[in-house]
């Protein structure tokens, strides 16, 4: 089948204002007859839900969490971009576009990341209104700060807490059109699978957590807001119970998955400390506004600060190695997660790494300290501060923090036209769960930016191109593919149950995880690919038979809750592996050892670039790898996007 | 690394409408630098392993900041550490040996859904009827239009930093939601993008509030000292006053 984007004629700058001119309307009268699904309530679900409501739609929004404002939009930390240029720092929605398509590795499409950037400013506008309490000076306007990848100030932030006041916003628009009767919100219930008439998605199947009641939802489009794939690594930052359950659902039911191998390891994690572990801890990339990170230039200095025998004030000056400085002395600390990443475990391959598992590096306030003073340090980051105190049990005002790279975000998702359509007709897919605005690798301070724009203000204009076409209740869930549905989620809940096996669910996820952090984490190559490709069906082949989940699946069982989800999981793993493979090429978040500059490389001897860097194909990479669903165990079909470049000359990244 | 034997006396319930009882469990082996859940998490490994239901409890995020995990430690909700969710509390805080007893977070207005698994929902109806600002989307004047006091800036955020976890409510002798309710009201009427809607807002949520049989605030601050975000009791009096205008204002017009 062939990918067609949609993507509008025109001059760039004008695609969405045209577009959106251009578009069907749907008038007030009409649109309460038809009813929208949206899947999930974070900043992309919440805030379509809420969005679609007050234009009138019919909602119905369902949640894993008890309740829709916990979803884990609300962890990020750090803040949120727009193009405002209230610094007058020269900030513009160009720079904004062109700094996300080169922090992307130019493997994002241009029109979706510019409409991005132009809707940042009006984010911004709808946040401030609905009373979300961003940062302000002695002025009474806002504040800003500066995130990896950019050279201005253009970062909203609300102390470091800026995703929990972005969700409660949202959440509140949302509660006040569930007050209102336009939402209907179904809290503590999961989708178990998509449900497809005539090849377009038409409702969903659910299962209520509480009472472990399964039901059918039918509804004119579905609109899946999800999130990320995070946890097939096991130990991330996501919440525990984030999961790629609904996306990979819709991908078995004809939805392409596209760039799964686009995974953002965050370079600033609180390092892994036993294997009891559940998570992992992001500490804000803004400390790195401030913080200085460093390893001993030598190993036998850093095996000593590992043994005990030396702390970090041990170290003089001279025999520390700012290693982010001396590479990258334009971005210095501020550069991309994954160069920052990169370069993280390279210092740590070389035997430099300063936790007790060797697997660390320093984030280092003192310089910051003493030029600003430990209060003005504390205003800044005190939570952040406070949240590694409490979890390490050190004073980072004292001892530099220790920090590790971990997985964090992952940029690819469910493949999306450019009105955030599927290839599945009917089935929309917004924020991380989809693919469409980061490319190889995600900038800071940018997930929130997508996730409100798709929700409160693409989605909302766009969905009418696909609804428009429709006859509003034209399809119940007296259908028969309900029905059929609804009995194949109740086998496969059986299925599982029927298993009383030896070992438990999570023993089988931390296996997963182990390999695919292995093989398919900060590096990968073709050896390692492949031996996951061999490992996988052998742990399904485990799973299937020797899984145990006690109690009953009537009721609260989060066992058989997690089953489910790390049974897709285990699937899902396949088809990451798979795009891993296929795509010889290091770009961004996906780095291929074998597909690095060395010494030999006329770009390296010229000074352009340096040896260990990612070495991108353009001429045989520059496409979005869309995966169609197979059976598991056998190899997905490959469909190809090509990116096509009119505005931004594709480059090598660099950030020196 | 070092390891503690415990002992846990752990509230069990099937379900919400069957009766409850303290079960003991034997936690062996904890490592200190485990978190208190990751704790629970080894004991569930075991008795599953055990062929035994696993306790039953919600956390997600597990960093602190998105209100789900809820235990009463030792009777108290998040534990005796002050500023922090169960999910932050570690088990260095604890000696070995230790019987620690575990419940839910206890209120008539949080119904339990099984062990230590509670229905906050609540909460959610009492945002619905009134915590909010009224916007549309897109109707919004740009970001710089209404410059905001820092300070008052500053003590709108304090009191938004609530994450809805219903700790106060759970401390409360007599459940009261004062403390959540106070919190959402002080944020958004603090600020002059909400100080319009002020009195629909504080008489919704204080309606809904006492419909959904919270009990009323008799000034023990035990809802201040339990909050992970430390928010305030003096958002409690300016509810208060709030309230007590608005009840003037609607009687009057």
């Amino acid at each position: 089948m062939a990918l067609d984007s949609k993507v509008p004629n025109g001059p760039l700058a004008s695609k969405w204002t045209n577009h959106k001119g251009a578009s069907k309307l749907i008038n007030p009268a009409n649109k309460r007859k038809y009813k929208v699904i949206v899947v999930g309530s974070g900043l992309a679900g919440g805030a379509a839900a809420a969005t679609l409501a007050e234009l009138g739609y019919k909602v119905d929004c369902f949640c894993y969490q008890d309740s829709p404002r916990r979803a884990h939009s609300i962890a990020a930390q750090g803040g949120i971009n727009a193009a405002k240029n209230y610094q007058n720092d020269g900030d513009s929605v160009h720079r904004l576009f062109y700094d996300t398509i080169k922090g992307g590795d130019f493997r994002s499409r241009e029109a979706n990341v510019h409409r991005l950037a132009e809707v940042s400013t009006e984010i911004i506008d709808q946040c401030v209104a609905q009373g979300v309490p961003f940062a302000r000076e002695y002025g009474g306007l806002l504040d800003n700060r500066s995130f990896g990848g950019a050279q201005v100030k253009r970062t909203f932030y609300a102390r470091g807490q800026t995703g929990q006041q972005l969700l409660i916003g949202c959440y509140q628009a949302l509660e006040k059109e569930i007050g209102k009767g336009g939402v209907t919100m179904h809290p503590r219930t999961e989708m178990m699978d998509l449900v497809v008439v005539d090849g377009h998605a038409k409702g969903i199947v659910v299962r209520d957590m509480k009472t472990g009641e399964i039901s059918t939802h039918a509804a004119d489009t579905v609109i899946l807001a999800t999130g990320g794939y995070g946890n097939v690594f096991y130990l991330s930052t996501n919440a525990m119970g984030c999961n790629v359950m609904a996306a990979f659902r819709a991908h078995k039911r004809g939805a392409y998955f596209a760039n799964p191998c686009y995974t953002q390891i965050h370079p600033t994690c609180i390092p892994v400390s036993g294997d009891y572990q559940s998570k992992l801890t992001l500490m804000s990339e803004s400390l790195r506004n401030d913080g200085r990170i460093w390893v001993p230039k030598s190993a036998e200095d850093a095996k000593a600060i590992r043994d005990g025998q030396k702390k970090a004030s041990d170290i003089p000056e001279d025999e520390r190695d700012y290693y982010l400085e001396r590479k990258y002395p334009s971005f210095g600390n501020l550069c991309p997660r994954d160069i920052a990443s990169r370069a993280a475990k390279e210092c740590c391959d070389e035997g430099r790494g300063i936790a007790p598992t060797g697997l660390g590096v320093f984030l280092d306030f003192k310089d910051a300290i003493n030029r600003d003073g430990e209060d003005a340090i504390r205003a800044r980051y005190g939570n952040l501060f406070q949240m590694y105190e409490k979890i390490s049990g050190e004073d980072p005002y004292k001892q530099p923090m220790m920090i590790y790279p971990a997985v964090h975000y992952t940029m690819g998702g469910l493949w999306v036209d450019y009105n955030l359509m599927s290839n599945l007709p009917g089935l929309h897919v917004l924020g991380e769960a989809n693919f469409s605005d980061h490319g190889a690798n995600r900038l800071g301070a940018s997930a929130l930016m997508q996730g409100l724009a798709d929700g409160y203000f693409v989605i909302p204009s766009t969905v009418a191109v696909y609804l428009a076409e429709q006859k509003p209740g034209s399809v119940t869930t007296e259908h028969p593919e309900f029905n059929k549905a609804e009995n194949a989620v109740r086998d496969r809940l059986k299925s599982l149950m029927d298993i009383k096996g030896n070992r438990s669910v999570d023993s089988f996820h931390r296996e997963l995880g182990l390999l695919i952090w292995d093989k398919c984490g900060m590096a990968r190559d073709k050896e390692g690919l492949e031996h996951a490709l061999k490992r996988i069906p052998e742990i399904r082949q485990e799973f299937w038979t020797n899984v145990r989940i006690p109690g009953s699946p009537n009721g609260l069982n989060s066992e058989l809750e997690k089953a489910g989800r790390v049974a897709d999981f285990i699937d899902f793993a396949e088809v990451l592996c798979h795009d891993a493979l296929n795509r010889e090429e290091s770009c961004g978040g996906h780095f291929r050892s074998e597909h690095q500059f060395t010494d030999a490389d006329p770009e390296v001897q010229d000074g352009t670039t340096q040896p260990g860097e990612a070495k991108r194909h353009d001429e045989n990479y520059q496409y979005v790898a869309a995966w169609e669903h197979t059976e598991p165990g056998t190899a997905p079909i490959l469909h190809k996007e090509e990116l096509v470049f009119e505005e931004v000359q594709p480059s090598i990244r660099s950030y020196k | 690394m070092s390891f503690l034997n415990l002992t846990l006396k752990v509230w069990r319930q099937e379900n919400s409408t069957s009766s409850g009882r303290i079960e003991t469990y034997e936690a062996k082996e904890i490592p200190t630098s485990a978190s208190f859940l990751e704790m629970i998490d080894i004991v569930n490994e075991r008795l599953i392993k055990d062929g035994e239901e696993p306790i039953h409890f919600d956390h997600d995020c597990r960093e602190g900041i998105c209100g789900m995990c809820s235990m009463t430690i030792n009777g108290i909700p998040h534990s005796k550490e002050r500023g922090i969710t169960t999910c932050q509390l570690h088990m260095r805080k604890f000696k070995d040996g230790e019987t620690i007893w575990i419940e839910p977070f206890r209120a008539n207005a949080f119904p339990i859904i099984k062990d230590l698994v509670t229905d906050r929902t609540a909460f959610d109806r009492i945002i619905a009827s009134g915590g909010y600002i009224s916007v549309r989307t897109g109707s919004a004047p740009d970001a710089h239009a209404i410059p905001i006091p820092k300070a008052d800036a500053d003590a709108a955020f304090d009191a938004a930093a609530c994450i809805g976890c219903g700790a106060c409510v759970a401390a409360c002798k007599n459940a009261s939601a004062m403390l959540f309710v106070s919190a959402k009201a002080s944020h958004l009427n603090h600020l002059p993008q909400g100080a319009v809607e002020k009195d629909q807002r504080v008489l919704g949520m204080v309606r809904q509030m006492d419909a959904e049989g919270f009990g009323n605030c008799t000034n023990q601050y035990e809802c201040e000292a339990v909050c992970p975000k430390e928010i305030s009791a003096d958002h409690i009096a300016k509810l208060n006053r709030d309230y007590l205008a608005a009840s003037a204002r609607e009687a009057t017009s």
